[in-house]
């Protein structure tokens, strides 16, 4: 189970648009990655929420594809 | 309500704080698990331990009723707080802390 880090990204760009979003493949293995996020999108919303509006951008690859994404979100 | 959740909602409801995790509080079998777990003995907090790896049901059931694709997953007083990310965040913020002393948890600071 492995997913590119250019998969991930443009997962994430799709669904946040306006985002800066940093990703670093952490062990280089495909397998497991770390994300910053900063969007206008979070305005509002708690980190679960945040992190639940990531994991939907994932479209259900987190915890099966991709085994670890170490998540951070942040308002822009 | 189908059973799992059912059984799922009395875990939460009749513990302060649980942590829905792979192994046990003694024996993580998952360092992301692991943790966590570390946070809150490091905050002399006390929490039950569920280890999923030994019910398949609760380690699907949980996901689905937490909209949480991963595991593990702190629930205190009934209050989803997240996963390793957002806990150890907490935690580095003192954020945590503040959240256990506002439920009126004891912790060691």
């Amino acid at each position: 189970m492995a997913i590119k880090q250019e998969e991930i990204q443009k997962l994430l760009r799709e669904s946040f648009p306006d985002a800066d979003i940093e990703i670093q493949d952490l062990a280089g293995d495909d397998n497991h990655y770390s994300a910053k996020i900063r969007s206008s999108q979070f305005k509002g919303k708690n980190r679960v929420q945040q992190h639940q509006m990531v994991y939907k951008a994932l479209k259900g690859k987190m915890g099966a594809e991709l085994h670890a994404l170490a998540l951070t979100t942040e308002e822009k | 309500m189908s059973d799992i959740n059912k059984n799922l909602d009395e875990i939460i409801k009749n513990n302060e704080v649980v942590l829905f995790m792979k192994g046990t509080p003694e024996m993580p079998q998952c360092g992301f698990s692991m943790a966590v777990s570390n946070v809150l003995k490091h905050l002399g907090v006390n929490f039950i331990g569920i280890n999923v790896l030994e019910d398949e049901e609760i380690r699907n059931g949980i996901k689905e009723y937490s909209n949480w694709p991963t595991i593990p997953q702190l629930y205190v007083k009934e209050e989803f707080i997240g996963g390793c990310d957002i806990v150890r965040e907490m935690f580095e913020k003192k954020e945590l802390q503040k959240l256990f002393q506002d439920k009126n948890i004891k912790i060691i600071d």
